[in-house]
């Protein structure tokens, strides 16, 4: 339904899009994720005809939007990062413009009021749009790329904005529409695309760094780690935990009140060491509180997924660089991290001095300040989700 | 194209843009109206018409200033450009809702004639040449402010950039005559607005002064055409 051909879009030396290629098919749900700036609404806008790509296409239906636009452009209801909504008009008299500019055929007055229904906005029809509220904003904004019944939907971030309420009505929809229309929807809230998303496309610095179902992504990357919650001396309940046969590592993730903590246990490749740990722990006369396993939210994978891609390109730009430079650029909380952003951290201190010498090829200048921040900033992401856990 | 007018026309009288446009319109007719013909008793209303040209130059980047520009700052123009419709379109709708606002301003014209056929002869062909002189101006000059709408997303910028354009445009005439090299002299006079423009308030309709208003404006209109299609493709 949405073939996607090598697509690039440059601007200037930046690559908003590198070489991304992929294939929706009818009835699909393709979940768009990536951090900000990544080029995730850059490539909706190339689907939609919005902007040109620098080379590439993309053919809706088998209909290329470069050549005949006009043909693939009726295919498509789009809703972009920013409702495109004239504040001056009537929410009816909005949707009644758009009605026209896309040569619907339906009949008029039916049409709308079917999809005013189904967006729930059917009560402030007669309203000013200027005058509505964020996720009445959203909605109109929705309700005008479904105008027409396209078979092609692409949402940019369709629930921002929303209260909790309404993004799971909003979802609910998506889930509907997903049943006769092909939806590309790019998000943020990970579970949103967790729930709803058959698909998951996951882009970092333009680039494509995986393409599986939401389920797989989770599961090839999880690493079966247990969470057990302890009552006992720290010092103790951690030489207790190691002795444990199948314990590769632990370590404190948080410090409960009293002399509960929560330990991040990780074992051996397939042990299943929950027996012995209660029975070591018991023996000891430590209270095991509980226990679980740490599954990876999306978001995890996701910050993962983006690590692993910036060391893989880092790696070999001059790994003895980056040996001498580790023990330096390890940040104060380090142990807490997940090996994989020691890595990325690593490899980026040691690709800033490379660059100016023979890695432009590999990575474009204007990458230089996300290389930066992207994973300084992660950790704090990852530390504030295991608060929140 | 009819969607893109009516939506632009209705714009025109929710904001008070419309309004104001017509508002001051009119007043200045109708003051140079009553100058010129009604308490100077003369029936010939070429005067009333040459006066107009200044007013003409300074009302249409208020009908010109948000058409493009708006659309990029508030995003909407993401509406138009992925809608199953040309870009050609989009920028003529624009043009024909912004020159059929100018048309309602100018029609009040037609109103004047009618009261001085009350009390004198009215040569309807004159008026009818002066209609047209206005539309042909109109037209030119509203394709030139909607190129500089399409080039910025402030309003206010474009409203800024087009009078100043029409204040040269208003001035050429007066600094003609201090150009000290002749080639640069003919070339400007002869893409003066004014004195095409002046050529139809005597009456004459002169094919060369309609090629060139129409030339003016499909000019503009191809170059607004292609700032938009570039900003796409850059």
């Amino acid at each position: 339904m949405i073939e996607v051909i090598h697509l690039s879009k440059h601007y200037g030396a930046k690559r908003a899009v590198d070489d991304i290629s992929f294939t929706v098919d009818q009835g699909q749900i393709l979940g768009f994720l990536g951090p900000n700036g990544a080029g995730k609404s850059t490539t909706m806008n190339i689907i939609t005809g919005y902007i040109s790509s620098t080379s590439g296409t993309v053919k809706i239906d088998g209909v290329d939007i470069l050549e005949e636009p006009i043909k693939a452009k009726k295919k498509i209801g789009y809703l972009p990062e920013q409702p495109p909504l004239y504040m001056d008009m009537t929410v009816q008299g909005y949707l009644r413009f758009m009605y026209e500019l896309k040569k619907v055929t339906l009949p008029r007055d039916k049409h709308i009021d079917e999809i005013c229904q189904t967006v729930k906005i059917s009560d402030v029809q007669h309203r000013l749009i200027k005058n509505l509220s964020k996720g009445y904003k959203q909605r109109v904004g929705l309700a005008q790329a479904l105008l027409g019944n396209p078979p092609v939907l692409i949402l940019d971030e369709p629930t921002v904005g929303l209260d909790p309420q309404q993004i799971i009505e909003i979802r609910n929809l998506i889930q509907d529409l997903g049943q006769k229309h092909t939806v590309i929807l790019s998000s943020h809230i990970l579970p949103e695309v967790q729930a709803v998303c058959d698909r998951v496309i996951v882009i970092s610095k333009g680039k494509l760094v995986a393409d599986d179902t939401p389920e797989h992504l989770t599961q090839s990357l999880s690493h079966h780690n247990l969470v057990a919650r302890v009552e006992g001396e720290q010092q103790q309940v951690l030489q207790t935990i190691r002795t444990v046969p199948g314990v590769k590592n632990v370590e404190v993730i948080k410090t409960l009140e009293g002399e509960t903590a929560d330990y991040q246990i990780e074992p051996q490749e397939n042990a299943d060491i929950r027996r012995e740990l209660n029975f070591a722990l018991a023996a000891k006369r430590l209270a095991l509180l509980s226990l679980k396993n740490e599954e990876l939210s999306l978001e995890d994978v996701f910050l993962e997924l983006i690590q692993n891609d910036e060391a893989e390109q880092t790696k070999d730009a001059d790994a003895e660089q980056a040996q001498g430079d580790a023990g330096e650029t390890e940040s104060p909380d380090g142990q807490e991290q997940p090996a994989s952003l020691n890595e990325g951290e690593t490899g980026s201190a040691a690709q800033e001095e490379a660059l100016p010498q023979d890695e432009n090829e590999h990575l474009p200048a204007g990458d230089t300040p996300h290389e930066e921040d992207g994973p300084e900033a992660n950790p704090d992401e990852t530390d504030a989700k295991k608060e929140e856990d | 194209m009819a969607a893109i007018i009516k939506r632009e026309l209705g714009s025109y009288f929710t904001s008070p843009i419309g309004y104001i446009y017509l508002a001051v319109f009119y007043i200045f007719a109708g003051i140079f109206f009553y100058a010129n013909n009604l308490s100077a008793n003369i029936a010939d209303i070429e005067y009333t018409f040459q006066s107009l040209f200044t007013i003409v130059l300074f009302v249409i980047p208020l009908l010109t200033m948000k058409l493009l520009s708006d659309e990029k700052r508030q995003k909407t123009d993401q509406a138009l450009l992925t809608s199953p419709i040309s870009l050609g379109s989009i920028v003529l709708g624009k043009y024909f809702a912004a020159l059929i606002m100018f048309a309602l301003g100018v029609l009040i014209t037609v109103v004047y004639a009618f009261v001085l056929s009350m009390y004198a002869t009215v040569d309807w062909m004159v008026v009818l040449a002066n209609l047209l002189g206005l539309l042909f101006m109109g037209g030119a000059l509203i394709s030139i402010g909607l190129f500089i709408s399409s080039l910025t997303e402030s309003q206010i910028v474009s409203a800024i950039a087009s009078f100043a354009l029409v204040l040269l445009l208003y001035l050429m005439d007066t600094f003609l005559s201090i150009i000290p090299f002749d080639w640069l002299k003919n070339l400007l006079s002869a893409i003066s607005f004014y004195s095409h423009y002046t050529n139809f308030t005597y009456g004459i309709v002169n094919l060369v002064d309609i090629v060139f208003f129409v030339s003016m404006a499909a000019i503009f209109l191809f170059l607004t055409i292609r700032v938009i299609d570039k900003r796409r493709w850059s």
